[in-house]
């Protein structure tokens, strides 16, 4: 089953929730909506569900008009970021409800639902009742609910959210493929860049309840088409610096000058923004770079560390620049436990940098076309 | 002002324990410095809760002692500890102005108005609740109202310790980044005690000078973020620490050497009390478990993830039951599924022996020798 | 959030009960309206009167006006002596409820048990009580030298009157206040004591916001049932001695059944029906605006 959404939208009365999401959504792929709270995915997800009825645009399943059309209508699973279970019922009669809904022979039944819990690990819990599981156990019972129905479209609203890291890394890792084998559409909320990165497929940015870019994942990434939809993915936040572009050089709002290059090179004279992400931000100290070893490509400013975000692997130092051009957040590889005060140089990547114009989208110089280089990559992950 | 100290602290639910099973929390010896932050990290069920629970009063433990200063207040209640707490929801008195609540604490301690007024003035300036602090509390959002709690946690320089007890969960993702830092930013400012109870990494890791690592009712291990990351003493600690978190190997050791799947792999120290063939398990960070170009080991690369910022490969070591494990990718090096070459640093390989780290014997005196 | 899918036929089970409110309360209600705008020479045969019985009953220089108006006003301080007295009380009570083990079952079915008495029979057991001639109370008071008559003394048939109503219904707001108290999490105390709250700052800052929505209900359906209370009164006094305990219900059954004065006491019973709704309209307005102004 395909599912298209064309120009699909939804007012209460003046307030627009939806503004033209147009999606092409194909049998057994991965497709990712990423933004932050509030910013329509949950809402998309009930249009397509059919929850909601869309005020504008047409909802098409394998070329037949479907909008309006109820949810019972349609082959719709959906998992919700709060552990939705019967709490009287047993994991397996949480996991046979959908079937037995259906109607379907209590043998096919008992095949089915041992298949689930044997693909969520739920095997040893069959018996007890959802107030008896960890969270972890509890989203993996809705998860088995929605994977039993076979529904040919599965919505996963922030599965994960609610549960801790290292469960969310492991579920991470298998959700994609088990639901893979179904052959349906698979739909998942996220607000984490990150998250998104690892489901692959293909990736929806979303803006206060508008799509501002659709592609495959990896791709959105590296090629952000507008402001908006670089900083849905960026995590920590992207850094961004006001400069105004003349003869070849760019100027920062300090005075600051250095040569065009990058995304600015060629450009026509004028104010844009540079925007880049925490890994196009070295730190470099009095003792050495601690980048890559590379040299700087664009310019570099002092200041003060403020504050060290440590993830575990890698460390996000906070900079408050000297110059006065706000605070800029570079990633260090490791741990590296700066301590407010220290001072640092900031040295910027402008190969890996954005320019984005007054209207907030990507521009770059006439006849080239704006690319990011990634980490050397030669080809397409394979999915 | 003063240490905190567990001696020897331990706590079974029920009473008298019969075997280590038994306990919630097994006896810990540790002492808190005044004026530094902890955290206390680990999953859930790992007795984290239970060890701020006994700080903080509301648990009185089966064993053990609980000194602040030289003050034994192992059965002493909640009130007569002298400590402030900050929730996972937000606690905030309905009634009362932002301000008011700000100096709840305060008034009932009797303190004098200006004094108060002072002290209200600064912690809101912290936490950026200058504007609100006319308002009542009651119609604010859960993010001004945690906010108002960690206020209310901070306002008091008298108390022996802060608790915290993962007041990050009602707060927006994107506000994290804000509050994670300003939390830091406000211990450097007060000096005060602080201990944080959390599951998340990223808070413990980023706010605490020393991170208690627990699982299974033990502190596996108390170290600075960066022991932790560099060294950790226990294979739990590896693997809870960093995203994704250590490869672990089965193999064996003997001298400075070990065998894994058939390969032999340099180690950076030598092991002499590990007998030869000493079943165990190593340890590396995918950080320090590299593809490369150059010499390595012969892998085979199953799977690749791409993080946006940087590359990590999945590889295995090669032949059916071969174990894999996680390796990064350098910068501007291209990468396909099939057959790559790894290089393990010897120097960040760790040894663990019963899940524990063996300390080796450097080297370098050796080759002197 | 809306959760309705749009092809739903679950109106259709409305239907039947639809129906059934229609016989039974529509067209009498329908029947009385008709009453207020007509009068009668008897035979059946009616006339319109237009609004003639309202102006009548609303103009206080009338017979009927006067008699509207006493039962109103006696009605109202009967409702506002009531709530003042029951709603501190249950607080009170619900505040000593116990919080944990047997005792908790234990308390809470022995504050039930005026709950369950049906109304007629709680009026029977206060008549009894309070006689000079067999009831402890009246015995009692009348042997300690009190004045104390209920067919005589007004002030003696009030007093009966509220203490049974307290009696009745102040056990309702205890057990509501019970459950707010109960839902207030244990973070809230704990960080009170923390805070070096006493006793009646956690009351005054903690408990009494916490309470607000549930006093607001338990105030509404109080004043409600005092409103239109009439058995137990009816059962003590009869709405006696004279005019004294006559409210507005006791008085409209006199008017309708005793003197079958149709018009008056349809119009009598539109205009009462007619405070009740602006009542519980003024309740539900400020519940939701309140709700709305905490949710902002």
């Amino acid at each position: 089953m395909s599912l298209v959404l064309d120009a699909v939208g939804l007012k209460r009365g003046d307030e627009v929730i939806i503004a033209d999401a147009s999606l092409d959504l194909q049998p057994g792929t991965m497709n990712v909506l990423l933004g932050p709270t509030l910013s329509g995915k949950t809402t998309l997800m009930r249009l397509m569900a059919g929850l909601d009825r869309p005020t504008s645009g047409r909802i098409v399943e394998d070329g037949r008009d479907v909008t309006g059309l109820g949810v019972k209508a349609r082959s719709v699973a959906m998992v919700y970021q709060q552990f939705v279970n019967y709490p009287t019922l047993s994991v397996y009669d949480n996991i046979a409800s959908p079937l037995r809904v259906q109607g379907l022979a209590k043998a096919e039944i008992e095949a089915r639902v041992a298949r689930a819990a044997k693909l969520m690990r739920l095997e040893p819990m069959l018996k007890r009742t959802p107030a008896q599981l960890s969270g972890g156990q509890q989203q993996r019972t809705a998860l088995a609910r929605a994977l039993v129905k076979q529904a040919k479209l599965v919505l996963l609203d922030e599965p994960l959210a609610n549960l801790d890291y290292k469960l969310r890394e492991e579920l991470r890792e298998e959700l994609p493929r088990i639901f893979a084998e179904t052959g349906a559409i698979l739909v998942y909320a996220t607000t984490e860049p990150g998250e998104a990165l690892l489901l692959r497929g293909r990736t929806a940015t979303l803006h206060e309840g508008r799509i501002t870019q659709v592609g495959p994942t990896a791709a959105v990434y590296r090629d952000p088409a507008n402001r908006d939809a670089a900083r849905v993915f960026s995590d920590p936040p992207l850094n961004e610096l006001a400069v105004t572009v003349a003869g070849g050089t760019a100027t920062l709002a300090d005075g600051r000058g250095f040569p065009a290059e990058g995304p600015l090179a060629g450009l026509p004279d004028g104010a844009c923004t540079l925007g880049f992400r925490a890994d196009a931000a070295r730190v470099a100290t009095q003792g050495g770079g601690l980048g890559d070893g590379l040299p700087p490509s664009g310019p570099s400013f002092p200041g003060a560390v403020s504050v060290t975000e440590i993830s575990g692997s890698e460390s996000f130092v906070h900079v408050v620049t000297d110059a006065g051009l706000g605070t800029v957040v570079c990633l260090v590889e490791g741990v590296h436990a700066f301590e407010p005060g220290d001072r640092v140089a900031v040295e910027l990547d402008l190969g890996a940098a954005f320019a984005f114009g007054p209207d907030g989208r990507r521009i770059a110089a006439r006849g080239g076309r704006a690319v990011a280089t990634g980490p050397g990559l030669r080809q397409p992950v394979p999915a | 002002m003063a240490d905190i100290t567990l001696d020897g602290i331990g706590h079974a639910y029920g009473g008298a324990p019969r075997s280590e099973a038994d306990y919630a929390l097994k006896p810990i010896h540790h002492v808190w410095e005044s004026g530094k932050a902890y955290a206390l990290l680990g999953p859930s069920g790992c007795g984290k809760t239970t060890l701020l629970n006994i700080i903080s009063g509301l648990v009185i433990p089966s064993h053990g002692r609980l000194l602040f200063g030289d003050r034994d207040v192992t059965r002493l209640p909640t009130e007569q500890r002298n400590i402030a707490q900050v929730f996972q929801f937000p606690v905030i008195y309905d009634t009362m102005t932002v301000a008011e609540n700000l100096a709840f604490p305060l008034k009932n301690r009797g303190m004098a108005r200006p004094q108060i007024e002072k002290r209200v003035g600064e912690i809101a300036a912290m936490l950026d609740l200058v504007p609100d602090l006319g308002r009542r509390a009651r119609g604010l959002t859960a993010d001004a109202k945690q906010k108002i709690s960690l206020g209310r946690g901070l306002v008091r320089s008298d108390v022996s310790a802060v608790l915290f007890d993962e007041p990050l969960t009602v707060i927006d993702p994107a506000l994290k980044w804000e509050l994670r830092s300003k939390l830091k930013a406000v211990h450097r400012a007060l000096d005060l005690l602080m201990i944080y109870v959390t599951h998340d990494q990223v808070e413990a890791l980023t706010f605490a000078d020393k991170v208690v690592v627990m699982n299974d009712g033990r502190a596996v291990q108390i170290g600075t973020p960066t022991e932790l990351f560099e060294r950790p003493e226990h294979t739990f600690v590896g693997y809870f620490i960093g995203s994704p978190g250590m490869n672990l190997l089965r193999g064996e050791v003997s001298g400075a050497e070990a065998r894994v799947d058939g390969h032999v792999l340099p180690l950076g120290a030598a092991y002499p009390n590990l007998a030869g063939g000493a079943s165990v398990k190593l340890g590396i960070r995918p950080d320090y478990a590299t593809l490369t170009q150059g010499e390595g080991l012969p892998v085979t690369v199953t799977r690749i993830d791409d993080l946006g910022r940087k590359l990590l490969a999945h590889v295995s070591l090669g032949g059916a039951g071969a174990q894999s494990l996680v390796a990064s990718v350098p910068r501007g090096m291209g990468v396909d599924l099939g057959p790559a070459r790894l290089r393990l640093d010897p120097a960040k390989t760790h040894v663990y022996h019963d899940e524990r780290r063996v300390e080796g014997r450097s080297l370098t005196a050796g080759r002197a020798a | 959030m809306d959760t309705r899918a749009f092809a739903n036929r679950a109106w259709l089970f409305v239907v039947p009960v639809m129906i059934v409110v229609l016989f039974s309360s529509l067209t009498p209600m329908m029947t009385v309206v008709n009453y207020s705008f007509q009068d009668t020479m008897g035979q059946n045969n009616f006339f319109w009167n237009g609004v003639g019985w309202f102006q009548n009953l609303l103009d206080p220089t009338t017979a009927v006006g006067q008699r509207f108006q006493g039962s109103l006003l006696r009605n109202l301080l009967f409702s506002a002596v009531v709530l003042a007295i029951e709603v501190p009380l249950g607080i009170a009570v619900s505040l000593c409820i116990p919080k944990s083990g047997w005792r908790v079952g234990a308390a809470l079915v022995l504050i039930a048990l005026p709950l369950l008495i049906p109304y007629n029979v709680v009026g029977v057991i206060w008549q009894l009580f309070s006689r000079t001639d067999i009831g402890l109370l009246g015995v009692g008071l009348t042997a300690a030298g009190v004045p104390f008559n209920v067919t005589q003394d007004a002030a003696s048939a009030w007093f009966v009157i509220i203490v049974m109503d307290v009696w009745h219904w102040t056990s309702m707001l205890a057990l509501l206040c019970y459950a707010g108290l109960k839902a207030i999490p244990d973070a809230y105390y704990q960080a009170a004591r923390i805070d070096g709250a006493n006793r009646w700052s956690v009351f005054r800052n903690i408990e009494l916001p916490k309470l607000r929505k549930v006093l607001v209900i338990g105030m509404l359906l109080r004043f409600m049932g005092s409103f239109m209370i009439y058995t137990e009164p009816f059962t003590v006094t009869g709405g006696g001695p004279g005019e004294a305990t006559s409210f507005l219900s006791i008085d409209l059954v006199k008017m309708a059944l005793g003197q079958v004065d149709l018009g008056n006491a349809a119009a009598y019973s539109l205009v009462y029906n007619l405070i009740t709704l602006t009542v519980c309209w003024v309740f539900f307005t400020y519940t939701t605006h309140a709700d709305q102004k905490d949710a902002a």
